[in-house]
């Protein structure tokens, strides 16, 4: 049964996927640029699901990690000028190491504190960033010399293929053993332990992959934008849709952290007609869901599959 | 076999500020025994459990496994010295399978292995099979009765192959049936060679499972040896039983009064299809203490909360001649029903002090300070814990602080659903006089809830039996005694 569900979404995907692949073919530039942003949206929400919805911890500053990605990445290319593949990687190693810095007092903590610390993290980023504009460029914020490709679709199959990549490598995490451990840990971590766990232990390591995933990311983005900024990777608004996002998908489910960051993305772009209701209405219909649907979209529909 | 015990705990040692909870505690199981830890609650068995798989670190003491010391090991690396617990509240995965929750337990604890090992598939099944989850194995826990949820967890303790296994309460909630199931598991666990040790209230419970008892009072070994013989040991007696309960005289007969303070006619509810009350009709006079006494799920719980407006009823209820229909449960409150519910609701992370000032919110300071000072004759230990949190209270403790905060609203009306729940028979009886007291001195009209006929009986001016949602009999306690006592159960 869970084998046939589990082959039914994997060719859906693959149909997904395919579709996906072939849309700049016909779509235009714009429309284009508007869906690479949201994949590099979507492997932020599922890094943040791996950590909420498997280890079960709260990170209401997943834009403290894309941030230091982002910014690792945007003042090697543009001080030194050093090649895309490095900074991208000096990113993730930014995020990954300000990951532990973060994550290790703070995962000592318990129940809404280690969100507290998160949050806070963001706020300190935001400054230092502000403090130090001589490299930074402060709130105006930085350009970036080298830009992945100035072609749309080209820009868009990059995004595309690394969104797959990503969802690949999170969504086998999550269904490993070590998934399984880490939604133990995340559910009742005293009985995680004593069936023999270390439980700091596996929600650290969710914590440096879930860094890892988001510093890449927010080092993409930023070679596809050409330029980096608070608003655009640091905000705690940028954070906070990154959560609507893959709690509107589907907490516990990766995937769903994709279709959520694409409907956000992808709807306010629509309904940017509306003027400033825009933002109200996606919020709105992203509220009632998670409100009427705790489980996200794709979690509702996963667990209809199961009940039958 | 070596002569050495399996596991030896030695004066361990357990502080919670100022509260000893466990006190210089020693115990030996042997490879092959079932040693019984039992002792009333609040007594220390079930921290004392927690001490031996790491759970709360011990502050003294030794807890030997095969000779090597754990104490003071986190839980996981002792999980792996070889104790497995099964706990008695427990959440498993949802969205996995029984199998996959089985699995999980023969994990190895590396970051690296991401594929499950072969032959964790086969040995899980026959885990499964073992414990008699063979024929749900792949369906969710959510779909699965409470029984089979315990053998789950029974399943998972043992996946590991532990030298050790300890059960929390191990046939709480089962049915008399799923007892002898689950006590034939539990022998085979012996059979295996395992040293178990069972945790629970009362010798009674786990006498015929267990070859030796060590029974516990305040953190301390009171009585040591076989089932019998801890049952008739001296020391034990006086803690578990008390003096003996008798009825108390009834001064207050002439006290209560013939006009009707509540009265139900023909209430029922339901809830979905299921109808947990039909056509009960009471009544309650003023200054009155009535009983309704049956055994869980005959409806006690919901006749209490259809009074207090928490459920909505079919009938007519009453409450000083105005009808109670249409008023939303703290409009009931205030005219003076409240209701002490079953499971306390007590606001566990504030002080016992707050918790009562918060019953006393709506009185001026004045009449507020006068009723705590009566609550603090009525119940000494709680003027002693003021300023304890109210989570780290014992079940006891908390149930007087229930049932003091009640009182701090000054109710005209007091609803006491079970309060004798999960209670040591000691505690029984320092809550019985309390109740006694609270008849002598005040005005005040109690409408109790309970299975325990013992405790129900001796204060009540009147009893109402109720039995799959109806009463079955109403009448004086002695008629009760006499015409009911023994097909009660």
């Amino acid at each position: 049964m869970n084998r046939f569900l589990r082959s039914r979404l994997f060719w859906i995907s693959l149909l997904v996927v395919a579709v996906a692949a072939v849309l700049p073919l016909w779509l235009s530039g714009y429309i284009l640029g508007v869906l690479t942003a949201a994949y590099y949206f979507g492997v932020f929400a599922m890094s943040w699901d791996l950590l909420f919805g498997f280890a079960g911890e709260v990170n209401f500053g997943p834009t403290f990690l894309i941030g230091l990605g982002a910014y690792a990445a945007a003042i090697l290319d543009n001080q030194w000028g050093l090649p895309i593949p490095v900074c991208v990687l000096a990113g993730a190693v930014a995020a990954l190491v300000g990951g532990l810095l973060l994550a290790v007092p703070a995962l000592r903590l318990r129940g809404p504190y280690f969100g507290l610390v998160t949050l806070v993290a963001v706020l300190l980023l935001q400054n230092a960033i502000v403090i130090f504009a001589g490299v930074t460029g402060g709130e105006i914020g930085m350009t970036v010399p080298d830009v992945l490709s100035i072609d749309p679709g080209v820009n868009y199959w990059y995004a595309l293929a690394f969104l797959v990549v990503c969802a690949i490598l999170l969504f086998g995490l999550s269904r490993s053993a070590i998934g399984l451990i880490l939604q133990a840990s995340g559910q009742d971590a005293i009985e995680a332990q004593a069936l023999g766990f270390n439980v700091t232990k596996h929600k650290l390591a969710a914590f440096c992959v879930s860094a890892v995933f988001s510093g890449v990311a927010g080092a993409m983005l930023i070679f596809y934008m050409g330029t980096a900024s608070v608003d655009t990777v640091v905000d705690i608004g940028i954070g906070v849709q990154v959560i609507i996002a893959a709690v509107f998908g589907g907490r516990r489910t990766i995937l769903g952290a994709v279709l959520g960051a694409v409907f956000l993305i992808v709807a306010s772009e629509l309904l940017r007609p509306l003027g400033q209701l825009n933002t109200f209405v996606v919020a709105a219909v992203a509220l009632a869901v998670i409100l009427f649907f705790p489980d996200g979209v794709l979690g509702y529909a996963l667990r209809r599959g199961e009940r039958e | 076999m070596s002569s050495r015990p399996r596991l030896e705990v030695r004066g361990l040692t357990k502080r919670f500020g100022g509260l000893v909870a466990v006190n210089g505690l020693d115990l030996d199981i042997a490879a092959g025994e079932i040693l019984g830890l039992i002792g009333p609650n609040g007594s220390g068995k079930s921290t004392a459990m927690k001490l031996i798989m790491g759970i709360e670190r011990p502050d003294a003491g030794a807890v030997r496994l095969a000779g090597t010391d754990v104490a003071g090991w986190a839980p996981h690396r002792i999980a792996r010295a070889g104790i497995g617990i099964v706990f008695q509240h427990s959440r498993p995965l949802h969205r996995q399978t029984v199998l996959e929750n089985i699995k999980l337990a023969l994990l190895p604890d590396s970051l690296l292995r991401l594929a499950v090992a072969p032959g964790v598939d086969e040995r899980a099944r026959a885990i499964a099979e073992r414990v008699g989850l063979g024929a749900v194995m792949h369906r969710h826990p959510s779909t699965l009765p409470f029984a089979d949820l315990r053998r789950m967890e029974l399943a998972k303790a043992i996946a590991r192959d532990p030298k050790v296994v300890l059960v929390d309460e191990p046939f709480a909630g089962l049915t008399a049936a799923e007892v002898r199931d689950f006590s034939e598991l539990i022998r085979s666990f012996r059979s295996d060679g395992r040293a178990v040790l069972l945790v629970d209230h009362n010798v009674k419970g786990v006498a015929a499972l267990v070859d030796r008892v060590l029974a516990m009072y305040l953190g301390e070994r009171i009585a040591e040896g076989s089932a019998d013989a801890v049952m008739q040991n001296e020391t034990v007696r006086r803690v578990y039983l008390g003096g003996k309960i008798v009825a108390v005289e009834r001064p207050a007969a002439a006290a209560a009064t013939t006009t009707p303070l509540l009265a139900l006619d023909a209430v029922s509810v339901f809830y979905g299809k299921a109808q947990a009350l039909e056509n009960v009709s009471i009544e309650v006079r003023e200054r009155e203490f009535v009983s309704i006494v049956g055994l869980n799920g005959a409806g006690k719980t919901t006749l209490f909360n259809a009074v207090s407006g928490l459920v909505p009823h079919a009938g007519r209820i009453s409450y000083a001649g105005r009808p109670l229909e249409g008023l939303a449960p703290a409009a009931i409150a205030r005219q003076g029903v409240v209701q002490c519910p079953e499971t306390r609701e007590l606001f566990g992370d504030m002080s016992v002090r707050e918790n009562l000032d918060l019953g006393g919110q709506r009185l001026p300071t004045a009449v507020r300070a006068t009723q705590l000072d009566w609550l603090f004759d009525l119940f000494p230990i709680l003027k002693s814990r003021q300023r304890q949190m109210a989570r780290t209270l014992s079940g006891g403790e908390q149930q007087m602080l229930a049932i003091a905060r009640a009182l701090m609203m000054q109710p005209k009306l007091l609803i006491l659903d079970e309060p004798t729940l999960g209670l040591a028979p000691v505690i029984l009886e320092q809550l019985s006089k309390a109740l006694d007291r609270l008849r002598q001195s005040t005005a005040i009209t109690v409408l109790l809830g309970e299975q325990n006929v013992t405790f129900a009986l001796p204060h009540a001016d009147r009893v109402y039996l109720l039995e799959h949602a109806r009463i079955i009999w109403e009448g004086d306690p002695a008629r009760f005694a006499r015409e009911m006592g023994t097909g009660y159960l």
